[in-house]
């Protein structure tokens, strides 16, 4: 695991993010180190996909700052938002597939969009994220309404991983799966984290996941986060961490990776 | 800037890569991959030590192109540092290269005989279907003689403020308007001979006959048919429908009936405004322009009329009303899987609805002729 002594991927801080009267984030630190599969829990409703949001640069926050790779993310978006968006991938909640494209023209339309490259290249890095994300050929030409909810999850991981980013983030990616899907889902985000060497970032409500993939994890609470391993969590005395990771859920989980 | 340089002769190759890898420059390396020599024999070395950053699309791209090489003829190998996902590019790319048998087509002939046959049965599928809708909707009012409360008057009540009142400016203008200039366009003709008295006749008759009733029907399947085609387009992709069944709510009865008896009510009266509004315009204009005074025209309004003349008109309002309801609730209630199918049936639908409504105003023509109505 990488330490502190190299640059932080993600630097987040003292961030905060309002809604009319109802604060967000108050004062939330975060940061995110090359190469680690990096978890983001907390109840509904305190931010996290906010959070993510103010991380891409879709949202501006109302104090505080944020980097990428140790670029603030405010200036990059306006002054270079094309290179900011190619630094990192992103799966949204629902998949988020234009739908009146098939999976293939899905995962070219970034590439067509930098790119100037031959159909025949586009079709073959289209097949080749494909197999990446271990689709079989025949979904490329699929529509998203055609697909699986764990074959859209995958599709849109695919589009994600199509510009080569080295950060990737994932909205609960295995939200709405069964258990089964989910696990392979777990799996697949583990071989290309090794193989590709990704940074990633997910939001999850799956202890599962949370418990095969992540290294560590970030606990949103009363607007600020909480960062620790898994481990620590588990030792955690907050209300709220306790009872999140000592749940019925979180036992069973647990004994399934520890036990 | 060169990605790669061919060196060797005879049975020892090597492939020099070296530069800018990267996705980016994925389009200067696919131009420099396809001069490279058709055939090759003995083996192949790829040194990757002066290669930059390489991508995964570019390393994919350039295994493609050594795969076209006849693997029996040719060893290739790679040195100096390759990336770190090579072989897990080479796994995907063998699997892949099993699976890539192309689906034989069938013979043209066969298959546009087949999509023809095709066609035919999807529109008997179809046919059914529609009259299925249909029979639906009468049961379901049917069944609302004993139990009034199945018409659903609240929502009744809000599909005729929807599509009524709230359409009586637009239709009044288009109504008004549209007189004026068939009145302007009469009065030119008619005085030529000396016949300026007879646009009374030419602007009545028309508006009461046709133009109020058949430009409302219009206005209506623009506004209301497409609207009753997304409403119900976009609970049928939210699930909504399948909860109301699922609750034992027949989705018919409270989305579909509510919708086409709003219409049906709604639209007759719109029309007797469209008339109003239409002989309004009438009789401004040939106050203006030809100078027929208002009691005139009123008097020469009533020798004009027939007695069916008004109601030849306004009888065809509930057919209009019932082709535009039903169109747009029923291509409403198609709609399935994603965004794209709402917006291609959103607009079937208004096509649809204005086509049938012209197809019937011409059948109601040829009626009323037979009939001398």
């Amino acid at each position: 695991m990488s330490g502190p002594a190299t640059p932080a991927v993600i630097r987040v801080q003292g961030l905060i993010n309002r809604f009319g009267a109802q604060t967000v984030h108050d004062g939330l630190d975060l940061e995110v180190w090359p190469n680690e599969i990096f978890g983001i829990v907390g109840g509904s409703g305190t931010g996290k996909s906010v959070l993510l949001r103010t991380i891409l640069g879709l949202r501006i926050p109302d104090a505080g700052t944020v980097e990428l790779y140790g670029k603030d993310v405010r200036l990059l978006a306006a002054v270079d938002a094309k290179s900011l968006v190619r630094s990192y991938g992103v799966t949204f909640q629902n998949g988020a597939l234009i739908s009146s494209l098939n999976v293939a023209q899905n995962i070219q339309l970034p590439l067509r969009e930098y790119y100037s490259v031959s159909e025949t290249i586009l079709d073959e890095l289209a097949e080749l994220n494909l197999a990446l994300v271990g689709l079989p050929p025949d979904a490329a030409t699929k529509f998203p309404a055609q697909l699986s909810g764990g074959m859209v999850k995958r599709a849109a991981l695919a589009r994600a991983l199509s510009l080569e980013p080295k950060l990737l983030f994932l909205d609960e990616p295995t939200a709405g799966l069964d258990p089964i899907s989910a696990a392979a889902f777990d799996e697949l985000l583990l071989y290309l984290h090794s193989q590709l060497r990704l940074t990633v970032v997910m939001i999850t409500h799956d202890l599962d996941t949370l418990f095969r993939t992540c290294s560590r994890v970030g606990v949103i609470v009363d607007g600020r986060m909480i960062i620790d391993t898994l481990d620590g969590m588990l030792k955690n005395t907050n209300p709220w961490i306790r009872d999140y990771f000592h749940g019925t859920r979180a036992r069973a989980a647990e004994k399934v990776e520890h036990g | 800037m060169t990605a790669l340089a061919l060196e060797g002769e005879g049975e020892d190759w090597h492939l020099h890569l070296s530069g800018d890898w990267s996705l980016a420059a994925l389009a200067q390396i696919e131009a420099q991959l396809e001069v490279l020599p058709g055939t090759l024999r003995g083996t192949l070395v790829c040194d990757w030590s002066r290669a930059e950053a390489p991508g995964i699309g570019s390393v994919w791209a350039l295994l493609w192109r050594l795969a076209s090489f006849d693997a029996r003829h040719l060893d290739i190998r790679h040195s100096g540092n390759p990336p770190h996902f090579l072989e897990l590019l080479q796994e995907l790319k063998a699997e892949r290269h099993a699976a890539r048998a192309l689906p034989q087509d069938a013979p043209s002939v066969e298959r546009e005989v087949g999509k023809l046959g095709r066609w035919v049965v999807l529109q008997g599928i179809e046919a059914r279907a529609v009259l299925d809708f249909f029979g639906r909707i009468v049961t379901v009012i049917g069944e609302a003689f004993p139990r009034p409360r199945a018409l659903r008057v609240s929502s009744l009540a809000r599909h005729i403020y929807e599509t009524g009142i709230t359409a009586i400016p637009i239709v009044s203008l288009i109504a008004f308007l549209i007189s004026v200039i068939v009145a302007y366009l009469g009065a030119q003709q008619l005085s030529k001979f000396g016949a300026d008295i007879f646009v009374v006749d030419l602007v009545t008759i028309s508006v009461l006959r046709e133009m109020g009733v058949l430009l409302t029907a219009i206005i209506v399947a623009g506004r209301s048919g497409s609207a009753f085609a997304a409403e119900i387009g976009v609970m049928q992709l939210n699930e909504e429908t399948d909860a109301l069944r699922a609750m034992g709510i027949n989705p018919i009865e409270v989305l579909v009936v509510p919708r086409v008896l709003a219409l049906i009510i709604v639209l007759p009266l719109l029309t007797v405004i469209a008339d109003a509004m239409g002989l309004a315009g009438g009789g401004l204009l040939t106050l203006l322009k030809l100078h027929i005074p208002l009691s005139q025209f009123t008097y020469r309004l009533r020798e004009a009329l027939a007695p069916t003349t008004f109601w030849a008109g306004l009888i065809k309002a509930p057919v209009f009303a019932m082709l535009i309801a039903m169109v747009g609730t029923y291509r409403g209630m198609q709609v399935r899987e994603s965004a794209r199918e709402l917006g291609r049936l959103t607009t079937v639908a208004v096509v649809q609805s204005i086509f049938f409504v012209i197809l019937a105003d011409a059948l109601f023509a040829v009626l009323f002729v037979q009939i001398r109505f």
